[in-house]
């Protein structure tokens, strides 16, 4: 079995929730990558979507920012910001969106904007950005983080973009068009919501322990009945990724 | 034709004044860091700063004591991490925020420029940005019957809009991330434009779906330049990553950010003192090729 950094693994897992067609809502780092190798690989007519108004952008360089210049250069079209929320995302053309945050709680919310109380934060994060619509208007979510204890509260500190609310029945009732999160990857294994809207381990990489998985989330995790062990990461996925799209290795060393 | 070109240095003198609610457009790309270092230069106070991303230019307005308040939807140093000195600011209650998500942000600004009372979207459901900001309102659709969450106009007193090219009198050729470079102009009540070249009128006359801001909204043309460096001008220099990443190192440290704005701002007269002090290294770094688009038939008729 070929060795491999967690950020390949994480890389590598979200890439194969991508289907072959998807209009994805990219963002940068990891999703970024996950989105090329799809598109190396399973998902040749991906296309990708960037929240500073690039459609069907082919970055020939890894770009820093979401509104690098390279994902210009060569796209299918360039909108302004307006459009890109309204015309994309609020009318309903974007099959997956990415998504990231301090704190994600049991039902799938998402905290991007403070730790502590509002009006005198303990800890200022950047905010919503365009997380907020995408986690309702998205077709699918997903989400790429590291599996840590204060990563997963039982209940966010600051709702900024909604999962499951308390239930799934309650995201239901508020009528929101996307279905909300439907994987979570992280470094240990896969999360998925179950009826009710709760996060539960579906899956474990190779080598890691449903114990693991426990210790390092902040509520009662409950375990699928039909947990899976993920398919370790290929030759070819690692050579994709090690050769053709980080080779200064600037988002996939380890060490995290 | 009238001519508005003027040196920046007047511009900001004639258009921006102590209190005013500033939009420096650009989203990541186009970004007027030479027209927020004459703002600081120039000591302007009390000001309040809005853009969807705040990013490095508001950063140092807000070091440098111009700011009383941002508004804003992702405040970060994009691809880097934290954008850290209006996050110290805030943490220590020195600095008033308003806060919305990048769709409500812009809708503000569609209000704005296309004199509404305010801007519907559609719920969703997330709730806590709305109960901490009272802007944002419920209302129901008098059609369906069904919720809807609006925002009001944001009215800019000044905009601040980088272009790649315009004429003297303001009629502006943008191309690359637009982001809300023309609401932001329509939005506001005084336009500032700079831009990286003047050019005769028949050049934007040779491409008329290419003019996003016509001359009439405007006030002041200046050339500048270079003006959105360390952000970028697509097609005449690119985005230095390098100093994104460099200043995550500076604002950790009030005494390196305070020399970085004696050398970098206060110890230049202008923009182009400022491009000659980054020397030729920095301008080969950031040199960017060709990369031509087909040419359009618009037809003799």
């Amino acid at each position: 079995m070929a060795e491999y950094t967690s950020p390949e693994l994480l890389t590598i897992n979200a890439a194969r929730l991508l289907r072959d067609g998807d209009v994805v809502f990219v963002g940068v780092g990891l999703p970024n990558l996950a989105c090329n190798l799809a598109r190396r690989t399973h998902a040749p007519n991906l296309v990708m979507i960037y929240e500073a108004g690039v459609i069907g952008a082919q970055p020939a360089r890894l770009p820093l920012s979401i509104g690098d210049p390279t994902l210009v250069s060569g796209a299918l079209s360039v909108c302004g910001m307006y459009d890109i929320f309204a015309l994309y995302l609020q009318r309903g053309n974007i099959d997956v969106g990415f998504l990231g945050g301090a704190q994600i709680d049991r039902f799938g919310n998402i905290n991007a904007t403070v730790i502590g109380d509002y009006s005198h934060p303990k800890v200022r994060l950047p905010g919503s950005g365009g997380s907020m619509e995408i986690a309702a208007w998205a077709n699918r979510c997903y989400i790429i983080t590291p599996h840590q204890k204060r990563r997963f509260p039982e209940k966010v500190d600051f709702r900024t973009s909604a999962g499951f609310l308390n239930h799934r029945r309650e995201r239901e009732a508020a009528k929101l068009r996307g279905a909300g999160p439907q994987a979570i990857v992280t470094d240990i294994g896969i999360l998925e919501p179950d009826e009710n809207g709760e996060l539960i381990l579906t899956a474990l990489h190779p080598g890691r322990m449903v114990e693991e998985a426990k210790e390092n989330t902040g509520w009662d995790l409950r375990v699928s009945g039909h947990l899976r062990i993920t398919e370790p990461p290929s030759e070819r996925e690692l050579k994709i990724l090690r050769e053709e799209l980080d080779p200064q290795r600037i988002y996939l060393k380890g060490g995290e | 034709m009238m001519s508005k070109l003027m040196s920046l240095t007047e511009a900001i003198q004639r258009y921006v004044r102590d209190g005013d609610l500033v939009y420096a457009a650009g989203f990541t790309h186009l970004i007027p860091f030479a027209a927020g270092h004459e703002i600081i230069r120039q000591g302007k106070k009390n000001l309040i700063l809005a853009r969807a991303t705040p990013d490095l230019i508001y950063d140092q307005m807000v070091a440098a004591g111009c700011a009383r308040k941002v508004i804003f939807s992702y405040m970060g140093n994009p691809g880097v991490g934290s954008l850290r000195i209006v996050r110290a600011e805030i943490e220590a209650g020195n600095l008033d925020w308003e806060e919305y998500s990048h769709f409500s942000m812009i809708s503000r600004l569609q209000a704005g420029a296309s004199g509404l009372p305010f801007m519907p979207m559609n719920p969703t459901a997330a709730g806590d940005l709305e109960r901490v900001n009272p802007n944002y309102r419920q209302i129901i659709d008098p059609y369906s019957g069904n919720p809807v969450v609006v925002v009001p106009p944001l009215k800019p007193d000044v905009a601040i809009v980088h272009v790649q090219r315009c004429d003297a009198e303001g009629n502006a050729h943008i191309w690359g991330i637009i982001g809300e470079q023309k609401e932001a102009a329509f939005a506001a009540e005084r336009v500032i434009l700079t831009a990286e070249e003047i050019v005769d009128e028949e050049v934007i006359r040779s491409d008329p779906n290419r003019t996003l801001i016509p001359a009439f909204i405007v006030d002041a043309v200046c050339h500048v330049p270079y003006c959105a460096h360390p952000s970028y001008t697509q097609g005449y220099y690119d985005r230095d990553n390098e100093f994104y990443l460099q200043w995550d190192e500076i604002s950790k440290n009030r005494e390196k950010v305070k020399q970085y704005l004696d050398e970098w701002v206060y110890g230049v007269a202008d923009r182009n003192a400022y491009w000659e002090k980054l020397g030729p290294q920095v301008h080969q770094r950031l040199k960017v090729g060709e990369r031509l688009s087909a040419a359009v038939n618009y037809g003799l008729y």
